[in-house]
């Protein structure tokens, strides 16, 4: 039985329709991926789910209840892990859990023993009774995913949980989310544009311009992909794609100033290649497909990792420091 | 609607924010405390009602009043920081009500506002104004309800706010003029007419003046209050209610 339901969803701003339609349903225990470059709608779903915005169109279930119609019950059996920092900086660990079993009406006897699990489980004990700004980023975000299971959520979501942190801390965290989502059986619903996280999800859902445009198991969707992706350079990529489908039928797309080919059996094409093309060849090279690829091949476009995360944190990070010299 | 448990729980983060950052005490405090001790002092050479008592004496209930529109603004205020850094996302996906929110950021306020009008009154031995336990009370109590009416103005425009980029106007053009449109410093009602009717439209105006009906006991205007004491509290009081029913409402309101 799913526990996330999701029929025609969309969501209209001003004049931008951020979500389009979308459908999807995902089943209880399993780790379901959104995955799209930012401004795709994955956020705008995310925000619908756990009811912070109404929907213009369609209807969003969660454990069987409505997201519009009953907001609390949908919280309660929701944890969430934003994209920014959500913790008090002026509070200890101890005190933002805490106020989260509060808010939660979490019972009190079994607060206090939670708390001390969760904080087990992050590798946080040591750092109990410490103010979150001596915190590093990574920490911050173990934390805020004990914070996010605290009051035992039937589904965890997690909004592109990893950005912002360097590739060694991303792994750990998700080494944490793992244990934690066998240990206390929870579905989790994540948003990612790091493709190489996205391979760990047990179904993925392709989302851009606010329409799904591709899901399935990770297999299935590199199953689509013809076989191997061979990257060319030529002195004169023009000519060298026209000859491309001239003696192989293959239709070249162009990238990075060169030119993809997807073919089978890719390490035997090579020879044949490079024995056809008439323009001098400066580099080839084999890759087997990616969701990358993938996500390649249906938009036409990478997801890349835009610098607009990293400025916005400075932004904060400015500001930050600007208000605690005013005081 | 209203839950205990989050309005408790948003007190008390409040509280161990505010005891933590001394800077931000110290801060609030400052201000009357300088006003009392320089300005009115210095004045008070310069300045002589003839009515009976100084300068310093005259403009004690508006410094009380100043306390609490600066540290009410200030503790409200503290939504904006909220929403800015992210904690206020943890507050409006959890499973409580927004009425919740705001009781719990407007008590809070309160509170706040009301311990450091407090320790004003403690100083006042050094200034030369001595208050009987009564009116120590009175003070109190009035501090309660003007406390909770300028929380709840500031939480209004806190929830209206959308980054602290506002911040600056408002304290530029919203409680600089309240303080100076309240008869705090002056008597307003020798003022010219429009700037009259904006004193008129000012919830401090009332505040300072029920706290000169507990100070300045045989003062009769232009120095002394104005209107009754029981339409000061009433003014004060449905002030409150309003804004704060309004700043529920514009919390409520999704995108």
């Amino acid at each position: 039985m799913p526990i996330i339901e999701v029929q025609n969803l969309s969501k209209q701003f001003k004049t931008l329709k951020a979500v389009d339609g979308i459908s999807f349903s995902v089943n209880e225990g399993e780790v379901f991926g959104f995955l799209g470059p930012n401004g795709a709608g994955k956020t705008t779903t995310i925000n619908i789910l756990c009811t912070l915005l109404s929907p213009t169109g369609g209807s969003a279930e969660i454990a069987g209840y409505d997201c519009a119609k009953n907001p609390d019950e949908v919280r309660t059996a929701i944890g969430l892990i934003f994209q920014d920092t959500t913790l008090d900086a002026g509070l200890t660990a101890y005190e933002n859990l805490k106020f989260h079993a509060y808010l939660y009406n979490l019972d009190r006897r079994l607060t206090e023993r939670r708390i001390d699990e969760m904080l087990g489980v992050m590798e946080l004990q040591s750092r109990k009774h410490d103010l979150i700004k001596t915190f590093s980023g990574g920490m911050k975000r173990r934390l805020e995913i004990a914070r996010g299971l605290l009051h035992y959520p039937r589904v965890l979501f997690l909004d592109e949980p990893t950005i912002g942190l360097d590739p060694q801390t991303r792994n750990t965290i998700w080494d944490f989310i793992d244990t934690l989502r066998k240990k206390e059986k929870i579905t989790v619903f994540m948003t990612t544009h790091y493709m190489e996280e996205a391979e760990n999800c047990d179904r993925i859902a392709i989302i851009d311009h606010g329409r799904i445009i591709a899901e399935g198991t990770p297999a299935r969707l590199k199953g689509t992909m013809q076989g191997d992706i061979i990257h060319l350079v030529t002195a004169d990529n023009e000519v060298a794609s026209e000859e491309v489908l001239e003696s192989f039928n293959i239709t070249a797309r162009r990238e990075n100033g060169g030119l993809l080919l997807e073919t089978e059996r890719g390490e035997e094409f090579i020879p044949k290649l490079i024995h056809a093309l008439s323009v001098r060849t400066l580099s080839v090279s084999l890759k087997k497909p990616t969701l990358n690829d993938v996500f390649l091949r249906l938009t036409g476009r990478t997801i890349r990792d835009e610098g607009l995360q990293n400025g916005k944190e400075i932004t904060r990070e400015f500001v930050r420091s600007h208000r605690r010299a005013q005081r | 609607m209203i839950q205990v448990r989050p309005i408790y729980v948003i007190c008390v983060r409040e509280f161990i924010k505010f005891f933590r950052e001394k800077s931000r005490l110290l801060g609030t405090l400052a201000r009357p405390v300088l006003w009392l001790f320089v300005v009115g002092n210095g004045m008070n050479s310069l300045i002589k009602p003839h009515v009976g008592f100084s300068y310093l004496q005259f403009i004690f209930p508006g410094m009380i009043g100043m306390t609490i529109l600066f540290s009410s603004i200030f503790s409200s205020i503290s939504i904006v920081w909220d929403r800015e850094f992210g904690f206020m996302k943890e507050m409006l996906v959890a499973p409580i009500s927004r009425m919740s929110i705001v009781v719990g950021k407007a008590i809070s306020g309160t509170f706040i506002s009301v311990a450091q009008a407090v320790i004003i009154l403690i100083l006042t031995p050094f200034l030369g104004i001595h208050l009987t336990i009564m009116q120590f009370i009175e003070v109190v109590a009035v501090a309660v309800l003007v406390s909770f009416c300028i929380t709840s103005l500031g939480i209004l425009i806190a929830a209206r706010l959308t980054s602290f980029d506002g911040f600056n106007i408002i304290m530029n053009f919203l409680v600089m003029p309240m303080l100076f449109l309240s008869g705090a410093m002056y008597p307003v009602t020798s003022m010219p007419p429009a700037l009259r009717h904006l004193t008129q439209i000012n919830p401090l105006t009332y505040g300072v003046d029920a706290f000169k009906h507990v100070l300045l006991r045989n003062a009769t205007p232009p120095l002394g209050p104005e209107f009754s004491l029981s339409r000061d509290l009433f003014i004060v009081t449905a002030i409150s209610i309003i804004m704060l029913t309004l700043a529920a409402l514009s919390f409520r309101k999704k995108e």
